[in-house]
């Protein structure tokens, strides 16, 4: 009986707790439509931020640095310069080939609107 | 009898929004920090020690004592010390970093043990008179700082550090009239060929 009783006080508990956060949550999930999808998947944020500290990195270098696959960091490169967020060009280095990835001005601009928009929703709920 | 209870497994809640955004805004930052301390060494500043430390490597010939050749190196720590920091810094700057967010940190938390290690045991040798063991320390110790602080870097840093560390060993066994001169491959020329390289890479 007693044990009935916690637990219905928990579950009232934790409605309340969930109904408020819902709430909170509705006010921010409006901004959600609007989040680019295409820097919202973790790898390719990744390689968007780790480009966006530095003028360029190789595909070598970006994957050790995200410690991927070399089959998934091409799929994910290939998606963002599709998307036209980063420039790829190759070339030789003797008669090793390169690849070289540079954020592009929309790419950068991609990647302030995303901080900006995770900041906004950050702020909507701490203000609720 | 025993009543029988329905155990229903509590859901685990999904994060909240402002959790996950809050967790996304961390990722960036991290990754932008490792990013930056991958390529944060500067190959210019590199490329600058390399020809102070090939001076210093010619004042030290011409010195008579070993404690004026000590010296000279010594103020050559220093003024390399102060050209890879700045140098560091104007590169964090320029990719929008503060120097002891990532980088610098890392670099200073790696250097910092070998070289304490070296100025101690620096001082012990020449109590005992077993200076001729004091260049191929230093290329030694140089050597393992850069290449544990180079794990988090380019493959080419910790590349170096073996370099100075291979050089360090040699001048251990080889004749002491060598020492200077293989300070000042290390120093020197290692400091020179390896920020070239750095340089042309990986943005100055």
């Amino acid at each position: 009986m007693v044990a009935r009783q916690s637990a219905l006080k928990d579950s009232t508990q934790r409605k309340s707790t969930t109904n408020l956060r819902d709430a909170g949550e509705a006010k921010a999930k409006h901004l959600a439509p609007s989040l680019d999808r295409l820097i919202h998947e973790r790898m390719r944020l990744g390689i968007v931020s780790a480009l966006a500290a530095n003028e360029s990195l190789t595909f070598n270098d970006l994957k050790s640095l995200m410690n991927t696959t070399d089959g998934n960091l091409s799929v994910h490169a290939r998606k963002l310069e599709d998307g036209g967020y980063i420039a790829c060009t190759k070339s030789f280095e003797g008669r090793l080939p390169k690849t070289e990835y540079k954020l592009t001005v929309s790419g950068r601009r991609a990647l302030e609107n995303y901080l900006s928009h995770m900041e906004t929703l950050i702020h909507q709920m701490r203000n609720s | 009898m025993g009543s029988i209870h329905l155990v229903i497994p509590q859901k685990e809640e999904p994060p909240a929004l402002h959790e996950r955004a809050m967790d996304n805004l961390k990722y960036i930052r991290e990754t932008m920090e490792r990013a930056t301390a991958f390529t944060g060494i500067s190959g210019w500043g590199q490329v600058a020690i390399g020809f102070t430390a090939l001076a210093s490597a010619l004042v030290s010939a011409q010195q008579k004592t070993f404690k004026a050749w000590l010296a000279v190196w010594m103020a050559e720590a220093l003024i390399a010390l102060l050209i890879a920091g700045w140098s560091i810094d104007r590169k964090a700057r320029a990719a929008k970093m503060p120097l002891l967010s990532g980088p610098g940190r890392k670099v200073a938390f790696s250097l910092s043990p070998p070289i304490f290690a070296g100025a101690i045991v620096t001082v012990v040798l020449y109590r005992a008179g077993l200076t001729s063991a004091i260049p191929g320390l230093w290329l030694l110790l140089y050597g393992t700082g850069v290449v544990t602080g180079g794990m988090f870097s380019v493959s080419v840093v910790p590349i170096m550090g073996l370099c100075f560390m291979a050089l360090g060993a040699l001048a251990f066994f080889a004749p002491a009239e060598y020492a200077n001169w293989l300070m000042a491959a290390g120093f020197g020329g290692l400091h020179i060929v390896f920020g070239v390289i750095i340089a042309r890479r990986y943005g100055g």
